[in-house]
Parts: structure tokens; C-alpha cells; sequence
């Protein structure tokens, strides 16, 4: 197994647009002090060829941030996002390879309506050399096979197609580039549930074929459970478990991972008594994070150390790594 | 658009028939405006055709030296009004239609542009097209064609000086709209050139509101056009635009010799009336808010 991302203490923080009058403010000598966002903090992992990688957290947790920084869509403000030792932006933000893609979320978005489809698909390939203008209907074709669309699609806009199909349109763009890794930002949370069952198992037909290495961002463990081989709990920001999907599933040591598993509500035929146990309180805000360990106000297991220590990431056992003073 | 996109187009313009003879209205005259040297009765630019004793004829008349009959009368020089409404209007539309054009692809790109980049670039930008927004265009093209001097280069222009930013101002806000849209962030994750993504991705989808303002903006300058001739700052006296046709007829309108302002008047008036409700059908069209 070699590898092929490493991710080293990456932080991604979004600066308050100015305002109207920032300037005047700066030259009387009262600039205002505006709290930066910081979407990702500290975030260090590594991924080996072959392996899909799950991305779990709650919405505003940071997950899609830390995905299109590795997908060099947004640049870090800190920290090296690496491919095969080379880094994904280069020094003035601008992404310069093309061996990471990405599949977004809602696939109505992240298709242009004006585009049609085999031109949207041709376009990343002509214009980096994988394919020429002659070859280019062909080549188109083969990846449109990949992902179970007729040829004909090609023609057509993506208006004409339904949620999955589109979906499997931006897969196909995605994998036209012949990338070492696809990053996908849930990708099936806009589909209908029984089409979300197609496009994971597209892609763990994919990964098979295709050896794709794959980090997969949701917020539904169920989904990530099935595709993926290890996953990685964020809050707030911040790693707090890694570790493989199944022993993450049935031991989990971070008391976050451990309520998140209780809250997801589940298919519970033989039980109609299941109770689900939802997480209590709110994701505190990122503009204004807690002090020590960002869980602690909704952590059962809060002790004094939590309040004003945080935890850095440690290795309890082979392979997982957990944040907490405490670990179950 | 797609070919289903612009059948659909059509059949929603047509419920309008207003919309639909206004659009009639305009392609005629375009189409008798560049067919001007074919179907015009008269050169009125050649001065040697010209016969000054049917100076000022009503309509009507019959000239008794070349026989011609003069539809709408004859100016001060003797010529065919009829003929020199032709031609005006061939010369206001070409040069309405290339200002148009030209502030259009400026306007379009600039504002597209300072979407794009964000940032100080975009703020500098805008902030200097506003200023200049603060201005009525009148008085730029006025002061431009002063300045710039008499001929159709210069007309152009000063329209377009006046004119592009209003392009800017709506393709930066339909920009700024687009830019943040996933299909953006996918092109950038390709990653494609920054050309690319503003020329094939952004400014397509840009471009209904852009569409509305152009043909706004188009009959805008015809008209400003005409203004700035009628002012004396248009084209030269030999090749007479509508605008100057009025100003020649001005003098005479008290005389009782109203045809020489009144019919370039009417037809400078119904062109720009059309292309305005022609305008008007589009931005109701692509409104999604006004769909019913």
C-alpha cells in the first residue's frame, strides 16, 4: 500500500468581507476586529491508494470545507495538502493538478444548464490534453458506459435528466479526468432514497474496477458505512476520531462518535419501542468556538480538564486515533 | 438555449401580438434600413441629384425636372424625404447596433470579469462604473462627441463610452449570482483557465438578463444617436442621420412645412417604440417571477 494524500495540519479560515468604512476606521487608528471563520482546524490525515475515506460530522462541522481543500478548490490558509508528495495548489491558491475531482452534492447545481452534457464531459479533457477533438465523442462514451448512461446523453442537456442521472453525469465528468482520488461531497444527501442505493452501488462498482481511491463527506453514517473503509468524525473543525468503519461502528471511543451512532435514526422493524437519543444542544458557533475541548458542553462524560485543556489527537490502538481526555 | 428552450421561446412571445408586430415593425425596418440604396428612390447623398428648385415640396409633389414623386416632400436641399429617412435610419441602426454590440462585448466581459475575481479588482471596478453610472449618458456622449470630433468611428465611440457601462453594472450582478453556483466550483476543480470559466460557464448563464439591456440599450442609442445629431455633434451635413434631418426641418416647423421633422421624427419614434416592446415581451419572458 503506498500513499498517496497526506493532509499536515491544514486550517482553513474565511476572513469577514470588509465593510463599507473599514478603511476610514484603520486610518484613525480604530481598525475594526472582525472574527475570522475557521472552518478547519488542525486537520491532519493520509490516505494509501485504493482506500475510500468517510468524512462524517454535522452540518457546518467543517467536512465540506476540509473536502474542497483537498480538492483544491479552496486553498488552505495553513498547514500542506499533498498528492504523491507534489501539493494540490500552488503558491497563489490556484489549483494545478488534476489528479484530484470532486462530485458536489446537488446535482441540478453542479451540472451548467447550458452545457450539453457531452460537451461539459469533453471539456476538462480537451482542454489538459486526455483526449483530442476527434477522439473526443469517443472518449466521452466510454466514461458515459462507466457509469450506466447510454451514449445518446451526449447530446443532451442536463435539464433532460432526472436527479440520479445526473448525478452519475458528474461522476462521469469527474472520472473523465483520470484522477487518483475523487472527492465526493454527498453526493447522493440530494437523491431520492431509492436512487441513492444506484449511485453507492456505482460507486462501489467504480472503486472496484477502477481502483479509485475515494473520500466520501457525509452526514449519513449508514452511507458512509457502507462504502467506505475507514471514517473520520469531524467537529467543529477538528478530527476528533479516525479509525476503520466497522470498529468505529461497534466500539466507538470518542463520546461525540458514540452519541452521533445513537442519534441516527434507523430502520427499527422488530423494535417499534427504539428510541433514538438525539445529540442534546447545538454545534456551537465557529466564529466563537468553546474553550478546551469543543465538545464539551454536550459531552456527558465532560470533566473539569475538558473545559479549559484541549484534546490532541492520539493513537489508543493500532490504526484509531480519538481526541478526548476521557475515551470510552 | 436549446432548440425545445427557443420553440417554447417563440410560442410564449407569440401569445403577445403586440409583442409580435412590434418585433414585424423592427425587422422591417431593419430590412428596408440596409436595403436603403436598393429600394430608395434617390441617392440623397449624391449632391448632383439633388434639384434644389423642389427645395422643400410637400408630400406629394411631382418634381417637374426629373419627374420623381416626392411621398413625403423634399427638405431644404431638395431631396426625397422618403429616401433620406432610409438612409438615416440605415445609418442610426448600423450605428446603434454596432454601439450596441460593441458596449455589449465590453460591458459583458468587464462586469463578468470583476464577478469573477472578487475581491479589490471587482470593488475598483464597479465603484468606477457606478460613478460613472451617476452621469446621464447624454452628457458623456455629448462631451465625447465634442471632443472625438464628426464621423461614424467617433459617434460609435462615444455611444459606447456612454453606454457599456450599463452592460457591466447588469452582467456584474448575473455574474455574481453564477459565480458562486456549483457548476462554477466544478470548472475551477477541473480545473479549467479562468477565461474559460467566465466565457463558456458564467457569462452563458449570464446572458437573459444582458439580452433585456442590450435591446434597451440599443434603441437607447439610436436615440442618443439622433440627439447628438440633431445637436450638430453627429455625423457630417452630407450624409444626413435621422437626428439631423429633424434638426434641418426644425426651422421650417412654424412655416407650416412640417413634414421635413415630422416623418424622420415617426420613424426615429415607431423604431425605438418597437425595439422597446420587443424588449419589454423578452424581460417579461425571462422573469421567472412573472412566469405564469
Amino acid at each position: 500500500m503506498t500513499e498517496l494524500l497526506r493532509v499536515a495540519r491544514v486550517d482553513k479560515t474565511f476572513a469577514a468581507p470588509p465593510r463599507f468604512g473599514d478603511g476610514l476606521l484603520r486610518l484613525i487608528g480604530r481598525a475594526p476586529r472582525r472574527a475570522a471563520l475557521r472552518a478547519v482546524s488542525d486537520v491532519s490525515l493520509d490516505m494509501t491508494r485504493g482506500e475510500a475515506l468517510g468524512l462524517v460530522g454535522e452540518s457546518g462541522c467543517g467536512k465540506s470545507t476540509l473536502g474542497r481543500v483537498i480538492a483544491g478548490v479552496h486553498p488552505q490558509s495553513a498547514g500542506r495538502v499533498l498528492l504523491d508528495g507534489a501539493p494540490v495548489t500552488d503558491a497563489a491558491g490556484m489549483k494545478t493538478t488534476t489528479r484530484v475531482q470532486m462530485v458536489f452534492q446537488d446535482p441540478f447545481a453542479s451540472l451548467d444548464p447550458r452545457m450539453r452534457v457531452g460537451d461539459g464531459l469533453a471539456e476538462g479533457p480537451l482542454a489538459h490534453g486526455l483526449t483530442t477533438r476527434a477522439g473526443a465523442r469517443d472518449y466521452v462514451g466510454a466514461w458515459l458506459d462507466a457509469v450506466n448512461l447510454p451514449r445518446e446523453a451526449a447530446g443532451r442537456y442536463p435539464h433532460q435528466f432526472s436527479g440520479g442521472q445526473r448525478q452519475r453525469i458528474a461522476i462521469a465528468r469527474a472520472l473523465a479526468m483520470q484522477p487518483d482520488l475523487i472527492v465526493c461531497d454527498e453526493p447522493v444527501a440530494s437523491l431520492d432514497v431509492s436512487i441513492q442505493a444506484q449511485i453507492i452501488n456505482l460507486f462501489l462498482d467504480l472503486r472496484r474496477r477502477l481502483g479509485l481511491t475515494m473520500i466520501f463527506i457525509s452526514h449519513d453514517l449508514s452511507v458512509v458505512r457502507h462504502v467506505c473503509d475507514r471514517i473520520a468524525i469531524m467537529y467543529l473543525g477538528r478530527i476528533v476520531e479516525l479509525g476503520p468503519g466497522a470498529e468505529i461502528f461497534a466500539q466507538p471511543r470518542h463520546p461525540y462518535t458514540r452519541a452521533l451512532i445513537d442519534s441516527a435514526p434507523r430502520l427499527a422493524l422488530d423494535d417499534a419501542t427504539a428510541v433514538f437519543r438525539p445529540i442534546e444542544g447545538e454545534l456551537p458557533s465557529p466564529l466563537n468556538p468553546p474553550s478546551g475541548c469543543a465538545f464539551h458542553q454536550r459531552c456527558p462524560r465532560a470533566q473539569a480538564r475538558c473545559r479549559g485543556e484541549r484534546p490532541e489527537m492520539r493513537t489508543i490502538e493500532a490504526g484509531r486515533e480519538v481526541a478526548c481526555h476521557d475515551p470510552l | 438555449m436549446n432548440e425545445t428552450g427557443l420553440s417554447r421561446f417563440w410560442a410564449d412571445f407569440a401569445q403577445n401580438r403586440v409583442a409580435v408586430v412590434a418585433l414585424a415593425v423592427v425587422a422591417l425596418v431593419m430590412a428596408t434600413a440596409l436595403a436603403a440604396p436598393l429600394i430608395a428612390p434617390q441617392n440623397p447623398y449624391d449632391l448632383a441629384t439633388l434639384q434644389l428648385s423642389d427645395a422643400r415640396r410637400p408630400p406629394g409633389h411631382v418634381s417637374a425636372l426629373t419627374g420623381l414623386h416626392y411621398w413625403l416632400g423634399t427638405d431644404a436641399q431638395g431631396r426625397d424625404l422618403l429616401s433620406a429617412i432610409l438612409y438615416g435610419l440605415r445609418i442610426s441602426v448600423m450605428i446603434g447596433a454596432a454601439a450596441g454590440a460593441i458596449a455589449f462585448a465590453l460591458g459583458a466581459t468587464l462586469g463578468a470579469f470583476a464577478a469573477y475575481v472578487g475581491g479589490r479588482t471587482e470593488a475598483l471596478l464597479m465603484r468606477v462604473i457606478d460613478l460613472q453610472l451617476s452621469f446621464p449618458a447624454i452628457l458623456l456622449a455629448l462631451v465625447l462627441a465634442a471632443v472625438l470630433g464628426q464621423g461614424k468611428a467617433q459617434l460609435v465611440t462615444a455611444l459606447v463610452t456612454a453606454q457599456y457601462a450599463y452592460f457591466a453594472r447588469t452582467a456584474h450582478g448575473a455574474a455574481k449570482a453564477e459565480r458562486n453556483k456549483e457548476y462554477v466550483e466544478a470548472a475551477l476543480s477541473t480545473p479549467l483557465p479562468a477565461w474559460r470559466v467566465v466565457f463558456r460557464h458564467i457569462l452563458p448563464n449570464a446572458m437573459p438578463p444582458l439580452i433585456v439591456v442590450a435591446t434597451v440599450q440599443i434603441a437607447n442609442a439610436i436615440a442618443l444617436e439622433a440627439t447628438l445629431s440633431f445637436l450638430g455633434l453627429g455625423l457630417p451635413v452630407s450624409e444626413p442621420s435621422l437626428g439631423m434631418l429633424i434638426a434641418n426641418g426644425f426651422q421650417y416647423m412654424l412655416s407650416g412645412r412640417y413634414w421635413i421633422s415630422i416623418y424622420p421624427g415617426v420613424a426615429l419614434i415607431v423604431l425605438i417604440v418597437a425595439i422597446n416592446i420587443v424588449g419589454d415581451q423578452i424581460r417579461d419572458q425571462l422573469n421567472p417571477r412573472l412566469q405564469r
